[in-house]
């Protein structure tokens, strides 16, 4: 209390921001300046010098030597092609087969069937009514109670791609039966239709139901499940191995499970990379920055979609520590066979075998700009911190125009008359409005796909695509033609308070959304916050609503659908992108009925009518 | 008047309602910033199921409500709901007599300028709109009420001993203050700020020499030790055992259940060693209690604003505290709207609150769900959201302070020499 009420210390305060309060207004300047401090900042953290290296926090791990012996690559791959042959037989997932299979490794076997209806169909994976099985087997540990758990996944895709995946996945079972120092039990788990699969296994493994999913329940259960690694393999032969960690709603696993996978590559001399690209040696040229800040860019763009990137993306809901390793058949000389990367795994399920309790000594927030290379929370959050700043200081410069109309003399008394408030109804009007535009845009979509595809030309994805892009738009010309009708005529003070609350309001939404997602939250505010700064009524109005549209949440997507595709190295014309753009949408509304990704409701019932907000602003007479 | 009332009754109505229904209900009554260990509603059905099989609601360890609240429920479990909303709604419309008898007395007291501190009676005429409307639309009142927790009740009955102390009418007073007393301890500290209350409007001096000022402190005391009596004692009579004495005044006083809450205890508590626990209870305790001595000496001529104090003191430092026991005290703070152009640290607080209030669940979701947080980030917030309460309060009582200076000595202070002067709190 000492610090604000002592009139010395009090004069200082009030004279530094009363210093503050003039940069902003004589100069205009500092809100730019921090606004490029911090996007200089997040760029920095792509320079070497500026990361940590990664190392194994976890004991358990870091100590204890395992030792690979997994002999049996030739024949993992023979099975593959026997299990390619019935997958083709069969036309679907080889049921019957996989039983049989698994029962004669000696595991405990059981499955499971889920069905699933879409909200509307899914155009890129041709799917609207789901109905499959999950297999799965488990071996059960002879050292230890049936009281935790380790799982192995490899998804039975369409077509003939990951074949090599189950064909290791089973001589990985048949091996780790003749072992005798598992303390955990271990689950093979074969799932069809993806994310679908694994969403069901692991609502029925957790009684849970959370997405209207139709699912037998599992007849065989093992304890608490630990950590997951899902595999993903095409080829009989490989490069290199990526490792994709981003989850559901840009959740990471711990990063000691990426220190893992990076550690037994080494020891097994296998290429490895993240988002697909390789580590250069060379940090200190302009090349070597780009391909690391490249690499980061991805990795942000990746979790701020919210998506899961992998199978291992659902395991996280559930407090388990997951990734997936995906294998990559480029054209380099240097490959890689089915024994080494049964090896890789054999390392790395043992070690998670002799961990005491779960993954939670190093990191769950960071980015990497390298396998090697790490950017911590600590690290990052300044760069979001600044730009968040520009909100705040012009919500107090609006703070105190509203308080005094002339400048601030010692506390208190030099204040003129009492501010006299404006119509509450001016400033809740708009908020109310807004938010039910949003409300709109979360639920019409699907609901009114029916309709829209009754009276239009239109396939039903097409349709609830094109409905929320009429709502966005329509929602841009719905409010600042309301508070007139209702309020009257809207007054200096009105719109500097409905400024003020929509300030303070984008400022605590887009901090909760970066503790939660940074990369999210980040994007946002790069684009959101200028935005955000500096629409008022009096800025020339054809211009600044083409940058404030240009500047708003949907066009954000826009824009980091052709970074993506350009961080890729598959540049997309206007139109393509364009096509992309569209799928982006069904997708994240599909992911959100789907898995529960909470990306867009998010964007659709507080950023988009935060955004509005300032859009009434730019608009009040 | 009382068609706004009626609007924001029928507003507030409404909000209830539809989240009664809706699915948010589960999820809020769930929440740990909205239900404590004391008030959550599971609890009572606990208690209410063992009450019908005749067994004490006290055995085991899960229900600690006292046991009028149970029997209360024990008749009107089926309109649970509408009790827990008329118990909001009491709350409204009830400071109209006091402020209107303030300003009539005030008036011809003080320096001309310093009329426009005074509140103009259309000013006033609006307040208990306000309050009601700042009591029956705020966020943490609506979260309170459709968790269903019993701090609406409490809520209540503080109201109503708030409301006959206004009124004057001491029996009242001490037996609403003798039932919050005995719902949840802290609200002895009001007993201070009654009395004073009520020896004022009677013109008695606060003077220990003379008889009458002991006559009628003893008179108020006896009132309220026995009605506290009787109560604990129908108490007794309906349950048939003092169990009730150690399950929920020994769990309010001796903090055993260590559930994250948006108070100071829990997280103090679970890191301390065992052997310090007595010592730092004790002063934990003796801290909420402690604040009635020197405000009483230095509010005594101000007591309605004593109990403003009292209660946000409460509200923050009670050992389960919960977002219902806040509205409570912001409910008041239209009241104290003349105060506003003396508060020097209100938008801070107001952010800190607002911000702090929004990232209880995110870290909550954090820390339990998706693992990647601990309890430290949910502390953090937790101390940021105390500090920030502590604050606003402080920033009330100096506003307050100053504000009766200024009635005192004239709005524009000048030093000897003529200079302009400012005021120092020391």
């Amino acid at each position: 209390m000492g610090l604000l009420s002592d009139p010395n210390r009090r004069k200082a305060i009030t004279t530094a921001r009363i210093l503050i309060l003039n940069m902003i207004l004589v100069l205009h300047g500092d809100s730019v300046v921090c606004y490029l401090a911090g996007i200089a900042w997040f760029m920095g953290l792509a320079f070497e010098p500026f990361t940590l290296r990664t190392y194994m926090s976890e004991n358990a791990m870091g100590s204890t030597m395992v030792e690979e012996r997994f002999p049996s690559g030739e024949r993992a791959l023979a099975t593959a092609r026997e299990f390619a042959a019935h997958k083709k037989k069969v036309g679907g997932m080889p049921v019957d087969w996989l039983v049989k299979t698994m029962r004669a490794q000696g595991l405990e076997v059981f499955t499971q069937s889920f069905s699933r209806n879409l909200p509307f169909p899914d155009e890129s994976k041709e799917r609207f009514v789901v109905r499959g099985t999950n297999v799965y087997g488990i071996l059960r540990a002879p050292r230890a109670p049936r009281t935790e758990a380790l799982v192995l996944s490899a998804p039975c895709s369409p077509g003939n791609s990951n074949n090599q995946a189950v064909g290791l996945l089973l001589g990985l079972a048949q091996y780790f039966r003749s072992q005798i120092y598992w303390a955990k039990d271990i689950i093979f788990l074969v799932n069809e239709h993806d994310l679908i699969g694994v969403q069901a296994w692991l609502e029925g493994y957790h009684h849970t139901n959370i997405t209207g999913m139709g699912y037998t329940p599992l007849q065989g259960r093992a304890g608490s499940i630990q950590a997951a690694l899902s595999l993903e393999l095409n080829s009989d032969v490989v490069t290199s191995l990526d490792l994709v960690l981003e989850g559901l709603n840009g959740q990471l696993p711990n990063l000691d499970l990426a220190n893992l996978f990076h550690a037994f590559c080494q020891k097994l001399g296998i290429l490895c990379t993240i988002q697909g690209k390789l580590q250069r040696s060379d940090w200190d040229t302009v090349e070597g920055y780009t391909h690391s800040a490249q690499t980061m860019l991805l990795m942000v763009l990746k979790q701020a979609s919210g998506r899961p990137w992998g199978e291992h993306g659902l395991f996280l809901r559930y407090h388990i520590e997951a990734a997936s390793i995906r294998g990559v058949n480029s054209f380099r000389q240097y490959k890689t066979d089915a024994t080494s990367i049964g090896r890789l795994f054999e390392g790395m399920v043992r070690k998670l075998n002799n961990l005491l309790e779960r993954l939670h000594q190093s990191y769950f927030f960071y980015l990497m700009p390298s396998l090697t290379r790490f950017v911590s929370i600590g690290y990052y959050m300044p760069a979001f911190g600044l730009l968040t700043t520009i909100l705040l200081l012009r919500a107090l410069d609006l703070w105190v125009h509203l308080g005094t109309p002339t400048p601030v003399t010692e506390d208190g008394v030099g204040e003129g008359e009492s501010p006299s408030s404006p119509g509450l109804l001016s400033v809740l009007t708009p908020v109310v409005i807004s938010h039910l535009t949003g409300v709109a845009l979360y639920t019409l979509p699907v609901l009114s796909q029916e309709m829209a595809v009754e009276h239009f030309p239109v396939s039903e994805t097409e349709a609830v695509v094109l409905t929320a892009i009429a709502i966005y738009t329509a929602g841009l010309a719905l409010p600042h033609n309301t508070h007139r009708l209702i309020s009257g005529e809207g007054t200096e003070q009105g719109w500097r308070v409905l400024k003020l609350v929509a300030l303070l309001y984008l400022a605590v939404l887009l901090g909760c959304t970066a503790l939660i997602n940074f990369s999210l939250g980040f994007i946002l505010a790069v684009t959101l916050v200028p935005a955000a700064a500096c629409v008022t009524p009096h800025v020339p109005k054809a211009l600044s609503a083409v940058a404030m549209v240009l500047l708003s949440p949907g066009c954000t997507i826009l824009y980091c659908v052709f970074l993506f595709q350009e961080l890729q190295e598959v540049p997309v014309s206007l139109a393509e992108g364009w096509m992309l753009f569209l799928s982006v949408i069904s997708q994240g509304i599909l992911d959100h009925a789907l898995y529960g990704s909470l990306v867009y409701p998010l964007l659709a019932l507080l950023v988009y009518p935060c955004w509005l907000l300032f859009w009434n602003i730019l608009f009040w007479k | 008047m009382a068609a706004p009332l009626t609007l924001v009754l029928i507003l507030s109505v409404t909000i209830r309602a539809v989240l009664f229904r809706s699915s948010l209900a589960e999820l809020i009554s769930e929440r740990v910033e909205v239900v404590s260990p004391l008030n959550a509603w599971k609890r009572v059905v606990e208690g209410l199921a063992l009450l019908d099989l005749g067994v004490s609601p006290y055995s085991g360890d899960v229900f600690h409500e006292t046991p009028l609240v149970i029997y209360l429920f024990h008749f009107v479990v089926d309109y649970a709901e509408i009790v827990f909303m008329v118990s909001t709604f009491e709350f409204s419309g009830k400071y109209n007599l006091f402020i209107k008898q303030k300003y009539a007395l005030e008036a011809d007291r003080y320096p001309h300028d310093c009329l426009e501190l005074m509140r103009s009676p259309k000013e006033m005429h609006y307040i208990p709109l306000k309050v009601a409307m700042f009591y029956l639309l705020n966020p943490f009142t609506i979260l309170s009420c459709v968790a269903k927790s019993t701090c609406g009740l409490n809520n209540a009955v503080m109201a109503l001993f708030i409301l006959s102390t206004l009124k004057g009418s001491a029996l009242l007073s001490a037996i609403f203050l003798a039932l919050a007393t005995y719902q949840s301890i802290y609200p002895l500290t009001l007993f201070a700020p009654g009395l004073l209350f009520l020896l004022q409007r009677l013109y008695i001096p606060v003077n220990p020499c003379r008889s009458r000022f002991w006559f009628f402190t003893v008179q108020y005391s006896v009132m309220f030790i026995g009605s506290l009596l009787v109560i604990v004692c129908l108490s007794f009579f309906l349950l048939g055992s003092w169990d009730f004495i150690p399950s929920v005044y020994g769990f309010i006083l001796s903090v055993p259940d260590l559930t994250p809450n948006i108070g100071l205890f829990w997280y103090f508590f679970a890191e301390m060693f065992e052997h310090f626990r007595f010592f730092f209870i004790c002063v934990f305790q003796i801290n909420v209690f402690f604040y009635t001595i020197p405000l009483s000496v230095k509010l005594k001529e101000h007591p309605v604003f004593l109990i403003f104090m009292q209660i946000a003191i409460i509200s923050i430092f009670k050992s389960y505290p919960t977002v219902g026991d806040i509205a409570l005290y912001m409910a008041f703070l239209p009241v104290w709207s003349h105060l506003y152009r003396f508060l020097r640290n209100i938008f801070l607080v107001s952010c800190v609150l607002l911000a702090c209030t929004a990232l209880f669940p995110v870290l909550w979701h954090l820390w339990i769900y998706a693992g990647s947080a601990n309890s430290n980030f949910y502390y953090a917030i937790t101390l940021l959201f105390n500090v920030g309460q502590i604050l606003l309060v402080s920033d009330y009582f100096y506003a307050y302070l100053r504000r009766e200076h200024h009635l005192s000595q004239g709005l524009y202070l000048r030093r000897k020499d003529g200079s302009e002067a400012t005021l120092v709190l020391k």
